[in-house]
């Protein structure tokens, strides 16, 4: 916006145990190229302890400055100690964008920050852009991915949450260099919050799979989808599910692709049974390439679909899996 | 904190213009908010203790607020003004938290994770925030809760982490906190006759500056809406018999590189 103070863009570099969250590095990559249409500065804040390595990481992948907030009181997430020290930062520092990974740890700590500064919050954008006068442009689904909204904040900073795996990282370069400013720490002694106990999260990562073999209603029992986890298993690939298959319980949760579930950018997906929600294309749409078997020919997964088999997928699967297997053992005895 | 939003499973939509009917569908009380409610019903059975279910919207959301009434609320209170309307997400925390300070101390405020219709999971922590306590989102489970406070876990990142809060403070629940229990006929029936307090801007002129309402107060708009499908990428669509298909869809996947021997070690 013309005739306000504020400018330049500022990333939330979100970590745990000293790891940088990849989002971040993908709101790098946009906030480059944002900052470099506006002219303008991208610097980025990082908050934790024992975390100096991870700035100049920030640095290869893209900020020109980081805010380094370092101190045994921000070594794990604590949505009033990070905010404690996010607030005066913004308000000194005045970024007119501030962004921030739509991950959990995001969407709880942006609120706080957004209210504290009285100003908009976008939330789970899918894009992002600026208009001349350098006003953020946010896109978002709304209503559960049926219907997508293009959203402006006029207030400042405008702040947005941005989901992970939407945008691509950018290439770290080495040689870039910028500068790190370490700021005193504000320690909140007492936020009203403890951990007690904490350990890590087992299970599948759908969101890291290179092929995915998803099914989805056109499953007609329990007892067949060892037909598809088969055809996960002989790509090497990760099995997934529409979430019906989820709801009554034949499929774990984390496997869910979509809207309620993850969002997955494999490099092959395979739909099969799934006729193509607005919920479930918004979990899957951005994947490499996307094969899907459906005997119906109408069923709207075929409308982003590069290789659409209209077909009994019951057959078909079968079949290939047993194609596979004797391609494979082909290939072992030549070698 | 209770929101009524429409049907998402029947709510019409015009693709066209990516607009929705809202008359094409009744309203029904937000899914996550039910959870919500039940975890002060489940903490009032064992402790004792007065529930409020508050929640902003339209006169016609108070049939939420008599739902809530006969799952185990004792108190319901609709806030309802044109003067409300058109607010987005940091104008609705201001007006629920203008309320809660207006009805004085609590302990505990617990919200779903997120709404069908807005889908922010904002509010809740832009409460707490105006309300000045911590807060815990994502949670899927309550631990333990005492006269002092409340302890739950959260999957919030790479970890499940179990937290103890002093109160008051904030919580927001995901649907795996519990079952929600449904109402009784005889609770249904005594819901009817019970009252919903409705307030308006002036039932808060007391806590609240009357322009951080509504629309005057939010500073997001939605400038165009459109809809998602348009940007599809329909590739070639295939037709034949079993084997056909099965011979055609091997040589894509050799195509495209997914076969395991041809991407190198995966295992
Ligand atoms: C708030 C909200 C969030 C949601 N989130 C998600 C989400 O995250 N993920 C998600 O997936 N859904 C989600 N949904 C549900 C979504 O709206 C759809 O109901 C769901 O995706 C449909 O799943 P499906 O395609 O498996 O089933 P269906 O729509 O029933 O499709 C089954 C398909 O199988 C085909 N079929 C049947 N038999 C065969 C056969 N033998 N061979 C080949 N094809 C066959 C049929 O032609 C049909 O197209 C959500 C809904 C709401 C309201
Ligand atoms: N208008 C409202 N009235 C009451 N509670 C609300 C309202 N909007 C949101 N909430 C609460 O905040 C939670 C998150 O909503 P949202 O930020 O819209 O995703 C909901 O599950 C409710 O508990």
């Amino acid at each position: 916006m013309k005739g306000t103070e504020h400018s330049g863009l500022m990333v939330f570099a979100e970590q745990e145990e000293s790891v940088i969250h990849p989002v971040t590095f993908e709101l790098l990559g946009k906030g480059r190229e944002l900052a470099d249409r506006l002219g303008v500065d991208l610097s980025a804040v990082l908050l934790g302890y024992g975390v100096e390595d991870e700035a100049f990481n920030l640095i290869r992948h893209g900020a020109d400055r980081v805010y380094l907030f370092e101190d045994r009181s921000l070594k794990e997430f604590d949505a009033v100690r990070y905010k404690e020290n996010i607030v005066p930062l913004l308000r000194e520092v005045k970024p007119s964008v501030f962004l921030v990974g739509a991950t959990r740890i995001g969407r709880s700590l942006a609120p706080r920050v957004a209210a504290a500064l009285r100003t908009g919050l976008t939330a789970d954008c899918t894009d992002l852009d600026v208009d001349e006068e350098g006003n953020l442009i946010q896109v978002r689904p709304a209503f559960s991915g049926n219907i997508m909204a293009v959203i402006r904040t006029r207030t400042r900073p405008q702040i947005a949450t941005v989901r992970y795996k939407v945008m691509k990282p950018p290439e770290p370069d080495p040689k870039r260099r910028g500068e790190i400013i370490r700021r005193d720490v504000k320690v909140v002694e007492d936020s009203g919050l403890r951990i007690l106990k904490k350990e890590r999260v087992r299970g599948v990562d759908l969101t890291e799979a290179e092929v995915i073999v998803s099914c989805g209603r056109g499953v007609k029992r329990r007892e067949d989808l060892v037909i598809f986890k088969e055809l996960a298993a002989v790509l090497g690939g990760v099995f997934g599910s529409s979430r019906p298959l989820v709801d009554c319980g034949w499929v774990e949760r984390e496997r869910q692709v979509g809207f309620s579930g993850n969002v997955v950018k494999p490099k092959v997906y395979i739909a099969c049974g799934i006729s193509g929600s607005p919920q479930h294309l918004f979990g899957m749409r951005d994947s490499d390439v996307i094969i899907a078997i459906n005997k119906d020919p109408s069923a709207p997964i075929f409308n982003v679909a590069d290789y659409g088999f209209v077909g009994d997928m019951y057959e078909i699967v079968p079949l290939l899996v047993k194609k596979i297997k004797d391609l494979e053992r082909a290939g072992l005895d030549r070698s | 904190m209770v929101k009524q939003v429409p049907d998402i499973e029947r709510v019409r939509f015009d693709l066209e213009t990516g607009r929705l009917d809202r008359s094409s569908a009744e309203g029904v009380t937000n899914p996550f908010d039910l959870n919500a409610l039940e975890v002060g019903v489940q903490i009032k059975e064992r402790l004792g203790g007065r529930i409020t279910a508050i929640s902003m919207g339209p006169p016609k959301a108070e049939s939420t607020l008599r739902d809530c009434l006969a799952r185990g609320a004792d108190r319901a209170i609709l806030l309802t003004d044109r003067r409300f309307a058109g607010a987005d997400t940091l104008a609705t925390s201001y007006t629920l938290a203008c309320a809660i300070r207006e009805l004085g101390r609590f302990d505990l405020i617990v919200c779903g994770e997120k709404t069908l219709d807005g889908d922010t999971a904002q509010v809740g922590p832009e409460v707490a925030e105006l309300l000045g306590v911590p807060h815990v989102s994502y949670v899927e489970e309550v631990v333990a809760f005492t006269h002092e406070g409340i302890t739950v876990k959260s999957d919030i990142g790479r970890f499940h982490y179990i937290y103890e809060l002093r109160y008051p403070c904030l919580i927001t629940v995901t649907k795996n906190v519990n079952i929600p229990r449904l109402p009784t006929l005889r609770d249904k029936i005594l819901a009817r006759k019970a009252r919903v307090e409705v307030w308006d801007a002036e039932r808060l002129s007391r806590v609240a500056e009357p322009d951080r309402f509504g629309l005057k107060g939010s500073p997001t708009t939605v400038v165009k809406v459109f809809s998602p499908l348009s940007s599809g990428r329909r590739g070639v669509i295939l037709e034949g018999d079993a084997e056909e298909l099965a011979d055609r869809l091997l040589n894509v996947l050799r195509e495209v590189g997914a076969l395991k021997m041809e991407r190198g070690n995966v295992d």
